[in-house]
């Protein structure tokens, strides 16, 4: 196995495969057009061209960039790597063969880097194969992860119609200018996704004042003071996560239902924040462990009283981690979906995602499902893309319930 | 003489910094065992009931008014009847007034009339008990206008039943019904094939997700932030894209496959036995990658790199590298997050709710208890689900602590 006009081939082999795919897919998503890759041909075509980049090791070598060029061009002949739909547009045709032949070269090149022809050390070979499957995750994790918001974006700008002629064609009429949009406008027109929308902004917000304002001084007592039972509380916190919340919902549902709490605000605002105390608590109070107690101390032989010295000195030390837990835990509540599920019935009080909810039925066309999902999702995305070190500092930090 | 001993018990200070510190923790405190543990109590007291969707609200007398009979032959009637066909209602009274110019005949027990108002007691009324009080009225005028002014006056009624949730009546009805047939084992059977894989997948992903990430180049930031995406986005987005992406008639992924040959025709992702189970995981598995690559890339980020450029000197290969250095020093987190996940998707309810609503095999143990309490409106037999989670979980937390607290200090 460890020879390098044997490693060549099979990692060539494979890699046309993968390249092969990744080009089919992404061209059939763009262009809604037929494009097929050919597992057996990407094979044999991968086979050649990674014995030829073996055995020429000049990066730039004349037979490296024929055999990519042939790779290339042979998916005109319907013998290449990937088969392409006799109705395909002359672009696409060429955008496939250009990157079939580019990718290809540059990738391949690189995989089988300083590779000699003949016998390979242990960590040559390690190294390529290491290369490749970098490659490959790189592709993998991208695609998985592109494709459902990719899928989610664009559904929400079709018609019902274009939708189900030709689920694979995304391609979008500029032309039709603001018309693009008209889901979205039903939505905030005839659906009152307005409402929906500020009514989760403050409930988000308030969920996040209310659970600072029990969290921070529970966590600075945790942290900071010594009093029995102080490890048994720290550790029955983290117990709180694992009770799951459909058990509890249950028994909410009914005391709500006894009470009149259900369909109002006033009740989903009363329970966001007793979700969400236990994981702020234990956030914070892992910061405020970190922190020196000296300046703390200074400030009580100054004379400040403990509170005085929380709002004074510890609070604004800690904002970043106060930052970091604000962020999740709006993004808790914002996401928060049971419970919205199931204490709200009136369409004049849900949050966004129970509205999104009521749009999942067989009479209300899909892309407006799309566009409340989009909805939904932007805000919290646009929050997370600005503020990413802050959010991912909170979810590591908080080992996160999800 | 007496020797100087060490002072024993608390102090004055320490007992001041006790109660500020429970005063501090008493908010969360109340809230938490307000909101955490009274439903519990309260669900594991439901379980031992018979206790269904209709009975939240309790048994209650219902009454109806009407003015019947024509010319001189007029009547008020009152219908009283119990709204539960099988508990009774203690201290049931009815009350109203007549409208003035009205003038009442004669008036039977249990009723009394005291000038205009009218006030019957009936004491018990049985569980589908029907009573009927008929007054003779005389009017001067029209017959429709006093229709009106008759029913516009309520009257009004008082008695309560039974709760069926207050009484001391217990049975394990409920337990009978879960553990009752092949459902409740079918039922299990999902949930640990949905946690074990979706665990496992899900730390495999991320492990391979870090492994990618552990260096750093240009856009690395930009990337990590990409790959959390998943997690980020809330759950009925993602879980409604999935839906649309795999369905049968309009989804993409069905066409894909469709035009790279690999299936002849469109496959119901979500609705075919096997097949939905594994889809449900594979959602499981791509959701929370991302959790398990972020806490994984954080933990890499913090080995020792000199162990490595030991390793390299000696002249051991990446492979060796990463399964003789690394894996053994992911092995603490690698522990710590295969439990806690373990825990979470073994509680996890909305992914496969939004997803398939526990249909086409894919109902686990959490789905049951909503399907149970709302589909089949029976609140007792969920709660009796909802109590056998919880047993499961108690036996998870003992394994739990006893790995955590010597693993990572948590």
């Amino acid at each position: 196995m460890r020879k390098g006009y044997i490693t060549g081939p099979v990692l060539g082999a494979l890699w046309m495969v993968v390249i092969a795919t990744t080009i089919a897919v992404t061209m059939s998503f763009a262009t809604g057009a037929a494009f097929r890759p050919q597992v057996l041909l990407s094979l044999i075509w991968g086979a050649v061209a990674g014995l030829v980049y073996v055995r020429f090791p000049a990066r730039h070598a004349p037979a490296r960039l024929g055999v990519a060029a042939l790779l290339g061009l042979s998916c005109l002949t319907g013998f290449g790597p990937v088969l392409i739909g006799s109705e395909t547009t002359l672009l696409a045709l060429l955008v496939t063969v250009i990157s079939v032949a580019v990718v290809m070269h540059v990738s391949l090149a690189a995989i089988l880097k300083e590779l000699p022809f003949a016998e390979l050390t242990r960590h040559e070979y390690e190294d390529a194969v290491i290369r490749f499957c970098t490659g490959f995750g790189y592709i993998f994790f991208t695609a998985i992860v592109i494709i459902p918001f990719y899928v989610m974006v664009m559904t929400s700008l079709k018609s019902q119609q274009a939708l189900l002629q030709n689920p694979l064609d995304f391609s979008v009429d500029l032309s039709q200018g603001m018309a693009l949009f008209r889901s979205y406008t039903e939505l905030f027109r005839d659906f009152n996704f307005g409402s929906y929308l500020l009514t989760s902004f403050y409930v988000s917000v308030l969920t996040v004042f209310i659970t600072l304002l029990f969290s921070v001084p529970g966590a600075y007592a945790v942290a900071r003071f010594r009093f029995q039972g102080q490890k048994a509380f720290s550790r029955s916190i983290l117990l709180i996560y694992m009770v799951p919340m459909i058990v509890l919902a249950l028994p909410i549902y009914i005391a709500f239902s006894l009470t009149g709490l259900r369909n109002s605000i006033l009740g989903i605002v009363m329970i966001y924040p007793v979700t969400t105390i236990p994981v702020a608590l234990y956030m914070l109070q892992g910061y405020f462990r970190g922190l020196p107690t000296e300046v703390e101390e200074a400030g009580l032989m100054d004379g400040l009283s403990r509170l005085a010295v929380i709002w004074k000195i510890t609070l604004p030390l800690s904002l970043p981690a106060l930052a970091s837990v604000s962020l999740y835990v709006f993004m808790i509540a914002w996401n928060e979906f049971l419970l919205a599920f199931m204490l709200l019935d009136d369409p004049s009080k849900f949050t966004l995602t129970r509205g999104v909810t009521m749009l999942n039925s067989s009479e209300i066309p899909r892309q407006h499902l799309m566009a409340g999902a989009v909805i939904a999702t932007v805000p919290i995305m646009a929050l997370f893309l600005g503020l990413e070190r802050f959010m991912t500092k909170g979810l590591t930090a908080g080992s996160v319930k999800g | 003489m007496s020797s100087a001993t060490p002072p024993t018990g608390t102090g004055a200070l320490a007992k001041r910094e006790a109660r500020l510190a429970w005063t501090l923790l008493a908010p969360t405190i109340i809230s938490v065992s307000l909101v955490v543990i009274l439903p519990l109590l309260a669900i594991i007291w439901i379980s031992f009931k018979p206790f269904t969707l209709s009975d939240l609200r309790p048994p209650a007398p219902i009454v109806r008014e009407s003015l019947r009979g024509s010319g001189d032959d007029l009547r008020i009637e009152y219908r009283l009847r119990n709204s539960s066909q099988e508990f009774a209602i203690d201290g049931v009274t009815l009350s109203d007034v007549l409208p003035d110019g009205v003038i009442a005949g004669e008036v039977a027990a249990p009723c009394i009339l005291d000038g205009q108002d009218l006030f019957c007691d009936f004491g018990a009324l049985e569980g589908g008990q029907r009573e009927r009080i008929r007054i003779p009225v005389e009017f001067d005028g029209d017959p429709d206008a006093f229709e009106e002014l008759v029913e516009a006056s309520e009257p009004r009624v008082t008695g309560s039943g039974p709760s069926v949730l207050t009484n001391f009546e217990f049975s394990l009805e409920n337990f009978a019904r879960v553990f009752d047939g092949d459902e409740f084992w079918g039922v299990l059977g999902v949930t640990l094939f949905y946690t074990v894989f979706g665990t496992i997948g899900a730390l495999v992903m991320g492990l391979f997700a870090a492994l990618l990430l552990n260096k750093s180049f240009k856009g690395q930031g930009f990337i990590r932030g990409l790959y959390l995406f998943p997690y980020v986005a809330p759950v009925i987005a993602v879980a409604f894209t999935w839906v649309t992406l795999f369905d049968p008639f309009s989804g993409s992924a069905n066409a894909l496959l469709v035009q790279m040959g690999l299936s002849s025709e469109p496959i119901n992702f979500f609705g075919e036995r096997p097949l939905a189970l594994i889809m449900v995981t594979v959602f499981e598995i791509w959701r929370y990658f991302p959790l398990s690559f972020l806490f994984i890339l954080a933990r890499m980020q913090s080995i020792d790199s000199s162990m490595y450029e030991a390793a390299d000197m000696d002249g051991a290969s990446p492979f060796q590298k990463f399964w003789l250095l690394s894996i053994p020093q992911l092995l603490g987190i690698l522990s710590v997050l295969f439990l806690l996940r373990f825990i979470w998707t073994f509680n996890k309810f909305d992914d496969i709710f939004l997803l398939t609503g526990g249909n086409a095999g894919t109902r686990t143990l959490t789905v049951n208890v909503y399907e149970q309490a709302f589909a089949v409106s029976n609140i007792g037999a969920g709660a009796a689900v909802a109590v056998v989670i919880l047993m499961c979980l108690i036996a998870f937390s003992f394994v739990f602590f006893r790995f955590i607290s010597r693993e990572e200090g948590l």
